[in-house]
């Protein structure tokens, strides 16, 4: 058993630690939890829970923020 | 430089149940640079400003989003859909702008067409019907059908925003009786958005009687941003100013200013 996972991190594939949290994945990112959204496998995930939802093989990760735009 | 006229009483410009003061909201995309941009946005005097939703750049985690240039505090952000082609993409989208943001305000678009990026009327109702069932408060980007424009008011949005023409042209205001109409027929606001390219086109369409204009690469593709930004605000003011004042009657022959007595013999 590897101690790493694949993802689909913004589309794309990913290695991420197994058992890893969002939480813990934005931090590996050097992400601000305040600056982005997560969706995980198509649901939002807020905040607080963040800490609580652990990314499984194959699930789908979408971190968005506010860019630019009209 | 003072532009208000003290003779003249506008009626606040309100929507959703917000209240704001410039009749000119502005875009934040296109612009060379982050430092333009926010002296454009400045020089514009919008209090509306509105941002995309995208994906964060995880190989460049440290460029911070758009949000890290304008203050919250001071700029009312109005999350978008832009890109959005199906009415369950607008959803998601509108759905993570409210996550990332601080209203329940979406500028919502469904684009029908990549070449003219002209709006999907059917797709566009039916995103807004499930947004405005979740509280969100909807402005709906669509094109200048008056029949559109009712059926996105009585599907609930807070305003109704036609182009003036398509997104990024600068071709101005190609139809003015239609977004005349729409503004004569619709309760909630009307804000015109997408093609002004100068100030006259901004000018002219406030002159129509609309509550406001949305624009960006008027702004951002101007050779100096910043100074067209200056322009577009003179422009909407005076255009709205012009709308309140009342033209005078449109004659096809001339009537002399001077007095026709006291000519000499």
């Amino acid at each position: 058993m590897t101690d790493t996972i694949d993802i689909t991190l913004n589309g794309e594939r990913r290695a991420v630690t197994r058992g890893v949290t969002l939480l813990q994945l934005l931090a590996s990112l050097e992400l601000d939890p305040r600056a982005v959204v997560v969706e995980h496998n198509r649901t939002i995930v807020r905040r607080p829970a963040l800490g609580d939802v652990r990314v499984a093989p194959g699930d789908a990760v979408e971190l968005v923020h506010f860019v630019g735009g009209g | 430089m003072a532009t208000a006229v003290e003779t003249l009483r506008d009626t606040p410009f309100t929507i959703g149940g917000r209240t704001f003061h410039s009749r000119l909201m502005v875009g934040t995309g296109k612009y060379q640079d982050n430092e333009t941009m926010v002296r454009a946005v400045a020089a514009s005097g919008a209090e509306i400003v509105t941002v995309a939703v995208r994906r964060v750049d995880l190989d460049r985690t440290k460029r911070a989003g758009v949000l890290y240039h304008l203050d919250p505090k001071r700029y009312f952000l109005l999350a978008n859909t832009a890109g959005c082609a199906t009415a369950e993409d607008a959803v998601r989208y509108a759905r993570l702008a409210r996550e990332a943001g601080f209203n329940e305000f979406v500028k919502l678009e469904v684009i029908g067409d990549q070449e003219t990026l002209l709006p999907d009327v059917q797709g566009l109702l039916a995103a807004a019907t499930i947004l405005i069932r979740e509280g969100f408060k909807v402005l709906a980007y669509t094109n200048e059908d008056l029949v559109a424009a009712l059926r996105l008011e009585d599907a609930g949005c807070a305003a109704v925003m036609p182009l003036a023409s398509p997104i990024g042209s600068g071709l101005g205001l190609l139809n003015p009786y239609s977004v005349r109409t729409i503004k004569r027929r619709l309760q909630v606001p009307v804000v015109v958005d997408a093609g002004v390219g100068t100030a006259s086109d901004a000018c002219l369409t406030m002159e129509q009687g609309v509550d406001g204009i949305l624009m960006n690469t008027a702004l951002a593709a101007a050779r100096d941003p910043v100074a067209m930004a200056h322009a577009m605000r003179l422009a909407v003011e005076a255009g709205r100013t012009a709308y309140l004042a009342g033209r005078m009657p449109r004659r096809e022959v001339a009537v002399p200013s001077s007095p026709l007595e006291g000519m000499l013999d």
